[in-house]
Order: C-alpha cells, then sequence, then structure tokens
C-alpha cells in the first residue's frame, strides 16, 4: 500500500487483469481445479468411460435418491414461496417503523447455524419432543406422531431455513408496486381478489421467479438439515454424495452425482434465463 | 356514450384519524351533470372527501347518497363510479387496450362486446391508434387520457378525479383542461374534481366548493365565489386580494364608510349587522384597483397615495406593490393601457369604487 500512492503512474500504465490475478489464481486453485477434478474422477473411477453416469438410468437407489431429492425440493419451494409471499406482503403493508422490526425478525434466523437450528427442530419434532408430548398431554394423539427422520421433519427444517431467501426478493418486488394500484383496480369495479389475481399478482412475478429460482436451486444441494432431520433413513442428494465418498469410499459415483447437480442447476439457471431476464430477476436490471 | 347522469348528496360526513378531523362535518348537493371541484389547499380534507365518496374511506358519520340511495356500506367496486387517481394508477404489465379493457372485464363483458367499447373509449380520448402500447411508452398526457378512457368505459354514474393534471406542465395542463371541459359536455356525466390548483377550479367547474382543514369554507359558482368570497380565507386563495382592517364609521341605506388608519372609505351594499364602531373587513381584488399619476376628481371614489416598492412585468400585465399609509398594497394593470411608467419609488394614487371591494369574514 504504501509503495503504491507514490507509483500513481505505474498503476495506471499496469495492464488491469494484473489486479485481479491473485484473485484468479486463487479461485483456479482451490475452486476450479478441485471442480475439473470431480469431473476428471466421474469418468476415470473405478474405470475410465461412463459407466458413474449409466447407473442414473440403470440403478434404483441413485434414481430414488434424485426422486426424493426433487420431491422434497418443490415441496420445500412451493410452501417456502407460499408462506413467504404472505410474510412479505404483510412487511410492506406495514409502517416503516415496524418495518424494520419485521425485517429484524426475519433475518435473525440467518444469524443462527444452521446446525444450531437443526437441532433445535430435533428438539421439538422427536418422539419425547415438545410438540409430540403437549399433543399427547392434550389427549388429542394416542401415540406419537412421526415427525422426524423422515421427508416431513427435511421439509420443515428446510423450509424454515429458505424463508428469508423467499422473503427478500419478493419483498423488492413488492415494494416497487405503485401502492395506488390495488385502490385503481377496485374503484374500476374489481373485488379484493380479482385486484390482487390480476394486478398485484402479475407485478410480483419477477419477485416470485427470483424466490422460487434461489430456493429451489438452494435446497437441490442442502446437506446438514436433510442430514440431522432424516435422520439418515431419508437421503437426499448431498448426503449420498458424502455417503459414497466418505464411508463408502466409492469416489466414482460420488463424484458422478456430484456432477449432475451442478449440470442440474445450471441447466435450470439457463432454461430461467431464457425466460426471464435473470439480471432484472435480482435486482440489477 | 350518453349516459344516465345522477346526483350526488353528501350529508353532514365526517371522518376522524383520533383526534384529527380531516372531514368535518361536511353537507354538499351535487347536481346530475354537473362539475363540480372540491378546492383546498393540502390537508384541507378534499381528497378524504374524494375517497369517502368512491368508498375508500368510511365516514366517521354522516352519510352518502346516490340519487336517493344511501351509498355509504358499499364497497368501491360495487358504486359503479370511474376514477382518475393522481398520477393516473395506469397497469403497468397491460397495454394501453387492456387497461381500459380491465373495468369490462371484471364485470364479465362479452369479448366482443368489450372489444368494441374499448374501441370506442379510446377514440373519445383520440388514442385509437397506441391501443397496443404500454404505459412506460406514452407521454404524461396520453397516459392521462388512458386513465380517462378506462374510467369511462364502463358507464359510471359518476367520475372521481384526483388532481389527474397535477403532474403535468403548464402548457399541456392548459390543453387538457379544455378537452376534459369538453368531455364533460360530451358525456354528459357528473364530474367531481378535486384539486389544489385555483385556476383549474375556476376555468372547468361549474360550481366550487372550497375546503379548508376538513370543512366546507364556501360553494358556488366559480364567477360568484371570485366575486363575492365569502370570508377572509376564499378571497385570499381564489385569486389575489388585499385587505383593508377598519373600523365603521358610518352605516347608510347604501352602503358603509369605515376608517382604516388615518383614511376614510366607502363600501356599498353589505351593511347588514353592521354598527358605527364595529370591526369590518374588506377584500379588495388587485385588478380592481386603479393606478393613476394624479387624484381622480370624483370625490365618491376611495382612493390612495403611495409609491411603487417593486413591480413585474407579465406580458400582458404589470403586477405592481405599492407601499400606502395603510400598508403595502398590490395592484394588477393591463400592460397596455398602464397610466403609469413603472417605476420604483414612483409615487401613484390608487383608486377604487364603493362597489369594487368586498366585504368578507375574518377567519
Amino acid at each position: 500500500m504504501r509503495a503504491a500512492a507514490p507509483a500513481q503512474p505505474f498503476a495506471a500504465a499496469l495492464p488491469w487483469w494484473l489486479l485481479i490475478l491473485p484473485a484468479l489464481i486463487l479461485m483456479l486453485a482451490f475452486y476450479a481445479y478441485p471442480l475439473g477434478e470431480v469431473l476428471w474422477i466421474s469418468v476415470t473411477e473405478p474405470e475410465p468411460g461412463l459407466g458413474n453416469y449409466e447407473r442414473l438410468f440403470t440403478s434404483p437407489a441413485v434414481q430414488r435418491v434424485w426422486m426424493t431429492t426433487l420431491r422434497i425440493c418443490v415441496i420445500t419451494t412451493v410452501i417456502t414461496l407460499l408462506a413467504g409471499y404472505a410474510v412479505a406482503y404483510v412487511i410492506v403493508s406495514s409502517p416503516p417503523g415496524r418495518q424494520r422490526w419485521m425485517f429484524l425478525l426475519v433475518l435473525l434466523p440467518l444469524w443462527i447455524s444452521v446446525l444450531v437450528r437443526a437441532f433445535a427442530w430435533v428438539t421439538l419434532l422427536r418422539r419425547q419432543g415438545l410438540i409430540n408430548e403437549a399433543l399427547l398431554g392434550a389427549g388429542l394423539i394416542d401415540e406419537p406422531l412421526r415427525l422426524i427422520w423422515n421427508e416431513f421433519g427435511i421439509a420443515v427444517g428446510m423450509i424454515h431455513y429458505m424463508i428469508p431467501y423467499a422473503v427478500l426478493p419478493l419483498y423488492a418486488a413488492m415494494r416497487d408496486i405503485d401502492p395506488r394500484l390495488v385502490p385503481a383496480a377496485r374503484g374500476l369495479g374489481a373485488s379484493r381478489f380479482e385486484a390482487f389475481r390480476h394486478v398485484f399478482l402479475p407485478l410480483t412475478r419477477p419477485g416470485i421467479i427470483a424466490a422460487t429460482v434461489l430456493v429451489f436451486i438452494f435446497s437441490l444441494g442442502f446437506y446438514v438439515t436433510p442430514a440431522i432431520l432424516g435422520g439418515g433413513r431419508t437421503l437426499m442428494v448431498a448426503e449420498y454424495i458424502k455417503l459414497q465418498i466418505l464411508d463408502l469410499i466409492r469416489w466414482g459415483l460420488g463424484t458422478m452425482m456430484a456432477s449432475t447437480l451442478l449440470a442440474a442447476i445450471l441447466l435450470l439457471l439457463a432454461v430461467m434465463a431464457r425466460i426471464v431476464d435473470l439480471r432484472r430477476v435480482f435486482g440489477q436490471g | 356514450m350518453a349516459a344516465l347522469s345522477h346526483a350526488l348528496t353528501v350529508e353532514r360526513v365526517s371522518k376522524h384519524y383520533g383526534p384529527v378531523r380531516a372531514v368535518d362535518d361536511v353537507s354538499l348537493t351535487i347536481g346530475r351533470g354537473a362539475f363540480v371541484t372540491l378546492l383546498g389547499p393540502s390537508g384541507s380534507g378534499k381528497t378524504t372527501l374524494l375517497m369517502a365518496i368512491a368508498g375508500f374511506v368510511a365516514p366517521t358519520s354522516g352519510r352518502i347518497l346516490l340519487d336517493e340511495m344511501p351509498i355509504t356500506p358499499l364497497p368501491p367496486e360495487r358504486r359503479n363510479f370511474g376514477m382518475v387517481f393522481q398520477g393516473y394508477a395506469l397497469f403497468p404489465h397491460m397495454t394501453v387496450a387492456e387497461n381500459v379493457m380491465f373495468p369490462l372485464r371484471v364485470r364479465k363483458v362479452a369479448r366482443p362486446e368489450a372489444e368494441r367499447r374499448v374501441a370506442k373509449a379510446l377514440a373519445l380520448v383520440q388514442l385509437g391508434h397506441l391501443a397496443d402500447r404500454l404505459p412506460k411508452q406514452l407521454s404524461g398526457g396520453q397516459q392521462q387520457r388512458v386513465a380517462l378512457a378506462r374510467a369511462l368505459v364502463f358507464e359510471p354514474s359518476l367520475l372521481l378525479l384526483d388532481e389527474p393534471l397535477s403532474a403535468l406542465d403548464k402548457k399541456l395542463r392548459a390543453e387538457l383542461q379544455v378537452e376534459l371541459k369538453d368531455l364533460h359536455r360530451r358525456v354528459g356525466l357528473t364530474f367531481i374534481y378535486v384539486t389544489h390548483d385555483q385556476e383549474e377550479a375556476l376555468s372547468m367547474s361549474d360550481s366550487i366548493a372550497i375546503l379548508r382543514d376538513g370543512r366546507l369554507v364556501q360553494e358556488g359558482a366559480p364567477g360568484a365565489l371570485y366575486e363575492r368570497p365569502a370570508t377572509r380565507f376564499v378571497a385570499d386563495f381564489l385569486g389575489k386580494s388585499n385587505f383593508l382592517e377598519g373600523h365603521v364609521e358610518a352605516v347608510r341605506v347604501d352602503g358603509f364608510a369605515y376608517r382604516v388608519g388615518p383614511l376614510r372609505f366607502v363600501q356599498s351594499g353589505m351593511a347588514e349587522g353592521l354598527a358605527s364602531g364595529s370591526a369590518v373587513l374588506v377584500a379588495l381584488r388587485p385588478e380592481k384597483v386603479a393606478v393613476l399619476g394624479v387624484p381622480p376628481e370624483d370625490a365618491g371614489i376611495n382612493t390612495v397615495s403611495g409609491t411603487i416598492a417593486a413591480w413585474s412585468y407579465f406580458g400582458a400585465a404589470f403586477a405592481l406593490l405599492i407601499d400606502t399609509p395603510i400598508g403595502r398594497m398590490q395592484a394588477t394593470v393591463p400592460a397596455w393601457r398602464c397610466p403609469v411608467e413603472p417605476a420604483e419609488g414612483r409615487p401613484v394614487q390608487l383608486a377604487w369604487s364603493a362597489e369594487a371591494s368586498v366585504r368578507v369574514v375574518a377567519d
């Protein structure tokens, strides 16, 4: 830094890309190289060829993991979007002073470790957990409900984690809507529902798409929450990869799944980019 | 698009927000097919009153009737009023035609019939050629016309307009005032227009209701309000006025004489309830003050001498500020026949007849 100030003319003569070179080297060494290695292993272990990828079509176990992952992701995304939409709507319709507090409450979970949150859900949902004990005590159920170590538990934990990511883009989209539009629609003869359906909802479309992409892609690669709340019985892709590589030492299969996951996410983004302008969706339009 | 026009009665309507009385006991009758303006400064309650008529604000007390039918409990979508919002509130994701179609769509009008009516409404505001544009591709004046077409297409019982011209520049505003007035004549609907712009109110309305701090101050035809303002506020808000505060010296059959400081003036008529010695306030329009080089010969004319303190030229007229023994006075003189060359410090005589001024209530 000390040398940079007097050397202004020299700095100006420097090619611009030299400035990002350290970062570039760091990225290549610690990100691109391992990623390339993963791709490489997936087509070389245990023997060269596309044998690992063939399993996508032949192995029931691999297919089951993918189906489970997609099902949980779709359920999570749908419920998160519905809940996030409601939360964002309430925030937007509140006076500015209260909005700040509501935001704090929405963002608060982001500052708590995902591990802590997953275990918190375990204490709530397990057989002797708060919910089961309360329901039993109230006489509403005769035996504990199975709320955890299954897809239900995973979905609960993931929805809880994802809601802020849905609220933020939805809030941004709603805030930009002229507050007179809905009253205008009603003045023109639309009922509350029609005004929402034909005016408010279409105008939040960019926010809905952004939130969907964000939540769905995050959900696809989710590891900690499904690992803890699934209890090893319900396997999602990320946990399956960890299982193959660390426990079963089947690098070929694990890296194939990782590569497929990456490809799926890129494909999803490519499809989205075709439908909508992603830069606008993420607020840089 | 000839529609049956309706009358609207506002009966002792109040709207309180906590201790704030946004609208305070306002009663108003708006005749069939009339163009009525609610005029007042910001915070006078004019928009709240319009929103109560439209159904967006529930009055704390009082009733609103369309012809004989009470409409106070109806939600906005059941009132069938057309409304043009401030800033137009066009739906940005719909084309011009879809915007205009919207009221027909929610009324489940059959497609061919709806398309025919949209085309007719767009033709009415001369925008047929822009039907497939999005609102953001239109100029302010065009957006304003789309909002009008959208508010008229479903043949509403009334048209409510909330400062529809306030976002436009002055010249365009003047053009659209003429257009709106013309449209009012052609569609024959009752228009209720809200504005804070007194010139707009004077040039367009059949009747003006002036509001202040939630109360209706005075109501009447533009000419009547301008010539005979009831209160100091009206005289000041609608046009400009000089105010002469004095005491009655003598009451006569045809008027009264009053003293302001060292000077004595006469006022014709308006002597009801006055006695010698009572305080009186007289308003005098700047354009009714004659500016002369020498005192007039007619002794029945009010005069005061002074010196020009400041002047401005407006092409058509000079606006003069004149320092007199009774304070600074304003006078507006047509530029082409101003009898004295305006110059700061030049002594002049101000003169006005006993009929030129009006007595107003101090408020």
